[in-house]
C-alpha cells in the first residue's frame, strides 16, 4: 500500500469538528490530487452530543471509508475523547484541548499526546472561538505534515466566510507554528 | 462534459435526480436524508421546477403520485419512520402504475430508532411495506458515485415499467463525502415514459393490448389533451373500478409479470473475485465495501472467497444466487440488520449449502475485520455485543 493516512476529528456538536474535516479532505482532493473521504458521525442532539469526522487521505481509491486505524486524533471534548479513541493505532498523534480533555496516564504510554489550549487561544489570542477548528487544522498539518501547507491554506480561503478570513488565516498560521514546535520537541504529556 | 464535485451521497442523489429529468419534488425532511431536499430546494426553484416542502411524509408522496400522473418525473425522499408513513401511497402508485422514485436513507429502527446512525433494516419494508400483492423494484448503491448512476437508473426503470422504484441508501453512505463525477444528461441513457399512438378518444390507461400500457401525459406538444381516470380500486382498462374476478386476477398477474418477465433487464449484480471462490459473501450497499476489504485480506492468506453484490435488491437475483449455491461450499450474508436479506437468500438456496449471517443492527457500519473473522470461522458470532462483565455494570450508553 502506498500513502494512506487516517484522521479523526472529534468534539461535541457545534465545535466545528466536521468543518475541520472538510477543510482537510478538500485540500487533499482539490489541491493535492489525492483520494479523500470525510464521514461525519453525530447524535440527534446536534449541539452538545459527541460528534466526529473521519478523514482518510490516500493515493489509491478508498473502499471502506470509516477510520479503523487512526494516525491522527483531535479531541476537543472529554466526551468525544472517551467515545472515539477506540480506533487509534499504537503511536498515533493525539491532540487535545488541555482545558477540556484529560488524557489518562496509561493512554500517554500508547499514543503521542499533545496538549494545547485550543479554545482559550482561539477565544482570547485570535479573537473568536469559531477559529478553533482552523487553529487545530494548522497544528495538525504542522505536526503531521500530512498535506502541503499551501494546499491547506488555499482550502481555508475557500471554505471560511470572507469576513472571518483574516482571523482564520491568523489561526492557521499560529497553529502551524505550534504544530511544528510539537514536531521538534515531541509529546507534551509523557 | 459533466463535472467533478466533493459531495456526500445525499447530495449526489439530488444531483443525479436532476440529470435524470426530475420535474417535481415533494418531501418532508428527516435525518439522515435531509441533504437531498436541502440541495434540491436551492437548485429546483432556480430552474423553475416546483419543490414542495409538505406538511408531512404522507402528503409528500401523494403530491408526487399526482405530479407523476400528470406527466412529470417525481421523487420524494425519506428515512425509515417516514418510509413507514409513505407505504399506503406507495401501494397506490403501484396500482395506478405511475412512475415514482422513493429514496429511503436507512437509519436504525424500529420506530424513530437511531436518527443519525446507519442501518439496512428497511429491506423487507421496501419489499412488503405496503399491503397486498404488489411488485416492487428496489436498488441499493454502495458508494456515492454509484448512487449517482443508480438514481438515474431508478428513474429509468420507473418510467419504463410504470412502477415506483425504491432507492435504498443508509445513514453512513448518505453522509460519506467523496469525489464524484456528475454526468451531463447527454452522457447517460435517459428513458421517458412511452406515449400512446392513439387519439385521446381511443386511449385507455390500462389498455389490455399491452404488457405495460403507455401512460399518456395530460397534455401534448401538439395540443391534445388526454383525460383519464386513475383509481386505487381494482380497475378495468378505462381505469374505472371493477370487481370482476377475471379482470382482477388478470390485473394482478400483469402487475407482477411486467416485472418478473424482465428480471434480467432489471437486476444488476457485481461479482468480485468469485471466479474460483469456495465461499461467497453476499452483501449490498455500504456493507459490501467492508466485505470487499475483508475478502482482499482473506485472499492474501489463500482463502478462496468472493463477493456477490446485488445492486437490484428487489426483484432478487434468484438465478444468480441459485447458480452460486451450486458452486460454493457456503454463503455468508452480511447486512446491517438481523438477517432480512438472509431470509431471501435462504429461500433461494433452499438448503443446498449452509447460509451464515453477519447480522448487526448496532447503528454502526459492519467493519471489514468482522467479516474477515466470519470468513475464518463461519460458526463464530462476530457482531458487536456486551460482554458479561459489561452487562453487569451496564448503566446507559453515550
Amino acid at each position: 500500500m502506498g500513502f494512506h493516512y487516517e484522521l479523526r476529528f472529534a468534539g461535541v456538536g457545534g465545535q466545528g469538528s466536521l468543518t475541520a474535516g472538510t477543510i482537510l479532505a478538500h485540500a487533499a482532493v482539490f489541491h493535492t490530487n489525492y483520494y479523500a473521504t470525510q464521514v461525519p458521525t453525530y447524535t440527534s442532539q446536534v449541539r452538545g452530543g459527541a460528534a466526529k469526522a473521519d478523514i482518510i487521505i490516500s493515493d489509491t481509491p478508498i473502499i471502506f471509508a470509516e477510520s479503523t486505524n487512526v494516525d491522527f486524533f483531535l479531541a476537543t471534548h472529554q466526551k468525544a475523547y472517551n467515545a472515539y479513541k477506540g480506533d487509534l493505532k499504537q503511536g498515533a498523534d493525539v491532540l487535545v484541548d488541555s482545558g477540556l480533555v484529560t488524557v489518562p496516564d496509561e493512554d500517554a504510554k500508547i499514543y503521542k499526546v499533545y496538549e494545547y489550549p485550543l479554545v482559550r487561544t482561539a477565544k482570547y489570542e485570535i479573537g473568536n472561538v469559531v477559529t478553533m477548528n482552523v487553529l487545530a487544522v494548522g497544528i495538525c498539518v504542522g505536526l503531521t505534515q500530512v498535506l502541503d501547507v499551501e494546499a491547506v491554506r488555499e482550502t481555508v480561503k475557500e471554505e471560511v466566510p470572507e469576513r472571518f478570513l483574516d482571523m482564520n488565516l491568523k489561526a492557521f498560521d499560529m497553529g502551524l507554528e505550534v504544530g511544528e514546535k510539537f514536531r521538534r520537541e515531541g509529546p507534551t504529556k509523557k | 462534459m459533466g463535472r467533478i464535485a466533493f459531495l456526500n451521497a445525499n447530495a449526489a442523489v439530488a444531483e443525479a435526480a436532476l440529470v435524470a429529468g426530475l420535474g417535481f419534488y415533494a418531501g418532508y425532511p428527516i435525518t439522515p436524508s435531509s441533504e437531498v431536499p436541502e440541495r434540491l430546494s436551492k437548485i429546483m426553484p432556480e430552474k423553475g421546477l416546483p419543490f414542495m416542502m409538505m406538511e408531512d411524509e404522507i402528503a409528500s408522496i401523494n403530491a408526487c403520485v399526482g405530479a407523476s400522473a400528470s406527466g412529470v418525473k417525481a421523487m420524494t425522499c425519506t428515512s425509515g419512520p417516514g418510509f413507514s408513513l409513505k407505504q399506503e401511497a406507495l401501494g397506490m402508485a403501484c396500482i395506478f402504475e405511475v412512475p415514482l422514485v422513493v429514496v429511503d436513507v436507512m437509519r436504525g429502527g424500529p420506530s424513530t430508532g437511531l436518527p443519525t446512525r446507519p442501518s439496512q433494516q428497511d429491506i423487507m419494508q421496501a419489499r412488503w411495506g405496503t399491503h397486498g400483492d404488489h411488485p416492487i423494484i428496489a436498488l441499493a448503491p454502495c458508494n456515492a458515485q454509484e448512487a449517482i448512476f443508480e438514481t438515474i437508473r431508478a428513474f429509468n426503470l420507473a418510467e419504463k415499467f410504470r412502477q415506483p422504484v425504491v432507492l435504498l441508501t443508509d445513514g453512513a453512505l448518505s453522509h460519506l463525502h467523496t469525489k464524484v463525477y456528475i454526468p451531463d444528461p447527454e452522457e447517460v441513457e435517459i428513458i421517458d415514459r412511452a406515449q400512446p399512438d392513439v387519439d385521446p378518444d381511443n386511449y385507455y390507461p390500462y389498455d389490455y393490448n399491452y404488457e405495460i400500457p403507455p401512460l399518456a401525459k395530460w397534455w401534448t406538444e401538439d395540443g391534445k389533451s388526454y383525460r383519464y381516470h386513475l383509481s386505487s380500486l381494482i380497475h378495468d382498462k378505462t381505469g374505472f373500478p371493477t370487481v370482476d374476478p377475471k379482470y382482477t386476477q388478470w390485473l394482478l398477474k400483469r402487475l407482477h409479470n411486467k416485472i418478473l418477465n424482465h428480471v434480467d433487464e432489471i437486476t444488476k449484480n457485481e461479482y468480485y473475485k468469485m471466479d474460483d471462490a469456495e465461499v461467497c459473501i453476499i452483501a449490498y450497499g455500504s456493507t459490501a465495501e467492508a466485505a470487499r476489504v475483508a475478502i482482499d485480506q482473506a485472499r492474501e492468506e489463500g482463502i478462496k472467497v468472493g463477493l456477490f453484490r446485488p445492486l437490484t435488491i428487489w426483484p432478487s437475483p434468484e438465478k444468480q444466487i441459485s447458480d452460486i449455491a451450486s458452486k460454493v461450499k457456503h454463503i455468508i450474508v452480511a447486512e446491517m440488520n438481523l438477517g432480512q436479506y438472509k431470509l431471501e437468500v435462504e429461500r433461494i438456496v433452499a438448503g443446498r449449502v449452509p447460509v451464515y449471517g453477519v447480522g448487526q443492527a448496532a447503528g454502526v457500519l459492519i467493519r471489514p475485520s468482522q467479516i474477515y473473522e466470519k470468513i475464518k470461522d463461519p460458526s463464530k458470532s462476530v457482531e458487536i455485543c456486551l460482554t458479561e462483565e459489561e452487562l453487569k455494570r451496564f448503566g446507559g450508553g453515550e
